[in-house]
């Protein structure tokens, strides 16, 4: 029974004599402190379902091509208005939702299946029910079934877009063919001292640290040599830089000349009409975001909010404008003229030229090589 | 009139009552959260396993690694707050003796830079020490240099961001002490026979060190506490003790350790503020804060 009916009910026991006049104030009275009591802890919560979700991402130009080509169109469409949160990494956001009130963080761009088996393991993933987004069908299965091993039969995302870690250099001090040949190896090359940069995450550490100790990235046994191998660029980098922004600017202000990349960052540095050469190394590292959503969120709305972006129409823009392919499987959807030139975009929809992480050996290592690369960064 | 001074005595804490519910809540209460967590530790997923254990403490305390950049970060802040010291007395004194609206507008300019984001302005450093920012054009464009000379990143910008950040605060806790002292002292010194320098020294500097203390140890606390800095101008090599709770927090999800740190770097710097009002007392300190 809803409050109004409550309301009511009095009223007519009022009217009818059942009920004296200060008996109803009194109950009256007491019905409003308790919606007063629990209303800053609990009905913010609830308010959401109506005509709210919250949604956090990488920020930038990314952050822009949702607003524009995603959220305001949904809004238009549903009522439905999207909140657009940022977040710099993903362990930083993970640390925001595990200080929160269940319902407060919704939807989020998670990157990495790790992440996702992160969420997963730490109890925060919700069952998506898969009839109410239909354009789930549009998707590269491949991307789907990565997730559903960790899960089961429940999942709590979709796959939205996805690239390459690889690596990104300034043509006008390195040649095409001198990347090629020392590929991965090229970020430990003494001869850039100073000049070098490197994302500040120990999972991308690790992984070229892999290649470049000529190691299975997803089954290194000599990691001795890999944090040697992380000391090595450590003392060669001018400095780890902590976002997409920070990457570019390093990049085409010359302050570094060869370092690991985003793709699609990268590809944006290009269309800006910066000298920037771009590979993926063999086994680089490839990756796949998602859009998952959290327990204790408005499913219904959130359901329609994927499905919503998953339509050809809005997935092709966004992914025009952020510069990362979308996980739309190119056999089912024609994905227009721009697209096919993204780095990391795969015409076959199968990726099987792309590396991904193993979720259950890096979700493995975490605890450790998170810790041990705090200190190897810092000089230990 | 029992009552009546029983009603006196109570005045003062029903005052007070608002700031101290205030202090109790938002200060204390996530204190004792914080003291909690770090008898706790991780689970394995990243998760908080509320198992009591000393683990966390036994590392801060005996690991190497936490000693050392707890020492690299007292030694910044010392810097910083030495080259704050030097750089924000003369220009302290200059405003404390200006007269009129010239000294209203003095210190509006030391205002204006809080108005503007402190990442914003640590950041402009990039586009004035970078590789194409405006030092290394106007050296190349003069012919001083041929090739771009690298200044970013290093111990030398963390220090220069800092300052930028908190020579505002050294210079008002100065001014405010300079603007207190009787200025017809140093007449007085001066018709006993001081030189200038003699009567700075002998009259002024003394009486306007309560002012530079109160600056040094906000300086001091303000600067050992900071981590964006070093993210933003700093090296592999540069990072100070906040940026190690930043890493337990954020990147390991270890925020029992973490807390542990944060309680580590509380009393050391407490430690520096109860040392200081021992000595020089706080009150100087709100007097600088407006």
């Amino acid at each position: 029974m809803d409050s109004t009916k409550r309301y009511e009910r009095l009223r007519e026991r009022l009217g009818n004599g059942g009920l004296d006049r200060r008996q109803f104030f009194t109950l009256v009275g007491a019905a409003g402190l308790a919606y007063g009591v629990q209303m800053p802890f609990a009905s913010r919560v609830k308010a959401q379902d109506v005509s709210e979700v919250r949604f956090d991402g990488w920020g930038g130009v990314v952050s822009e091509a949702f607003r524009d080509k995603a959220f305001d169109p949904y809004t238009d469409k549903t009522g439905v208005t999207v909140v657009d949160g940022t977040f710099g990494s993903g362990d930083e956001y993970l640390a925001r939702v595990q200080a929160s009130q269940e319902g407060e963080y919704n939807i989020a761009h998670l990157s990495g299946v790790f992440d996702y088996a992160r969420y997963y393991n730490l109890g925060y993933a919700s069952n998506l029910n898969r009839a109410n987004i239909p354009n789930l069908d549009l998707v590269i299965p491949k991307l789907v079934d990565v997730y559903s091993a960790v899960s089961g039969d429940e999942l709590s995302c979709v796959p939205f877009d996805y690239g390459t870690t690889g690596i990104a250099y300034n043509r006008k001090y390195i040649s095409d063919e001198e990347a090629k040949e020392k590929g991965a190896k090229l970020l430990i090359d003494e001869a850039y001292k100073g000049k070098i940069g490197g994302w500040s995450d120990w999972r991308t550490r690790m992984w070229y640290a892999a290649l470049q100790t000529d190691q299975d990235p997803n089954g290194a046994t000599d990691v001795d040599a890999m944090w040697d191998a992380v000391r090595a660029h450590r003392d060669l980098v001018l400095k780890y830089w902590t976002s997409g922004a920070e990457l570019m600017s390093l990049l085409a202000e010359e302050e570094i000349y060869v370092t690991e990349g985003w793709s699609g960052r990268i590809y944006a540095l290009q269309e800006q009409g910066h000298d920037i050469g771009y590979i993926d190394p063999p086994n680089g590292f490839g990756w796949q975001e998602c859009m998952f959503v959290i327990k204790g969120s408005p499913m219904a709305e959130c359901e329609e909010l994927l499905n919503f972006m998953l339509a050809p129409e809005t997935s092709i823009a966004v992914a025009e404008a952020q510069n990362y392919p979308p996980a739309l499987d190119p056999s089912k959807v024609d994905l227009g003229s721009k697209i096919p030139t993204l780095p990391a975009f795969d015409p076959s929809g199968t990726l099987s030229g792309l590396t991904f992480a193993d979720p259950n050996y890096w979700n493995g290592n975490e605890a450790d090589w998170s810790k041990t690369f705090g200190r190897v960064q810092k000089g230990y | 009139m029992a009552s009546i001074e029983q009603a006196e005595r109570r005045a003062p804490w029903i005052l007070l009552s608002p700031a101290l519910t205030a202090v109790g809540l938002l200060l204390l209460v996530p204190l004792v959260f914080v003291l909690v967590y770090s008898f706790w530790l991780r689970s394995a997923v990243g998760g908080i396993d509320a198992t009591f254990s000393f683990n966390n403490w036994a590392e801060v305390l005996g690991d190497r690694f936490y000693r050392d950049i707890l020492l690299q970060t007292i030694k910044i802040a010392l810097i910083t707050t030495v080259v704050c010291a030097l750089a924000g007395y003369p220009a302290a004194y200059f405003i404390a003796r200006v007269k009129g609206v010239n000294r209203g507008f003095l210190l509006l300019l030391l205002m204006l830079p809080f108005w503007v984001s402190y990442i914003i302005r640590t950041m402009s450093w990039i586009n004035i020490l970078g590789v194409s920012g405006a030092v290394n054009s106007l050296l190349q464009a003069m012919g001083i240099v041929t090739d771009p000379i690298q200044m970013l990143y290093n111990e030398t910008t963390v220090v220069l961001g800092l300052v930028h950040y908190l020579l505002p605060f050294m210079i008002l806790n100065i001014y405010v002490s300079l603007d207190g002292i009787d200025t017809t002292l140093e007449d007085a010194a001066h018709s006993l026979g001081a030189t200038r320098w003699q009567a700075f020294t002998e009259v002024t500097l003394p009486l306007s060190m309560p002012g530079l203390g109160a600056g040094a140890l906000l300086c001091f606390v303000l600067g050992a506490g900071t981590y964006i800095t070093p993210i933003i101008l700093g090296g592999p090599r540069d990072a100070m003790f906040a940026n190690l709770v930043f890493d337990a927090i954020i990147t390991q999800l270890d925020w029992p350790l973490g807390a542990a740190l944060s309680l580590a770097l509380l009393v050391v710097l407490g430690t520096v503020v109860v040392v200081y009002n021992r000595f020089a007392g706080l009150g100087q300190l709100a007097k600088g804060l407006g």
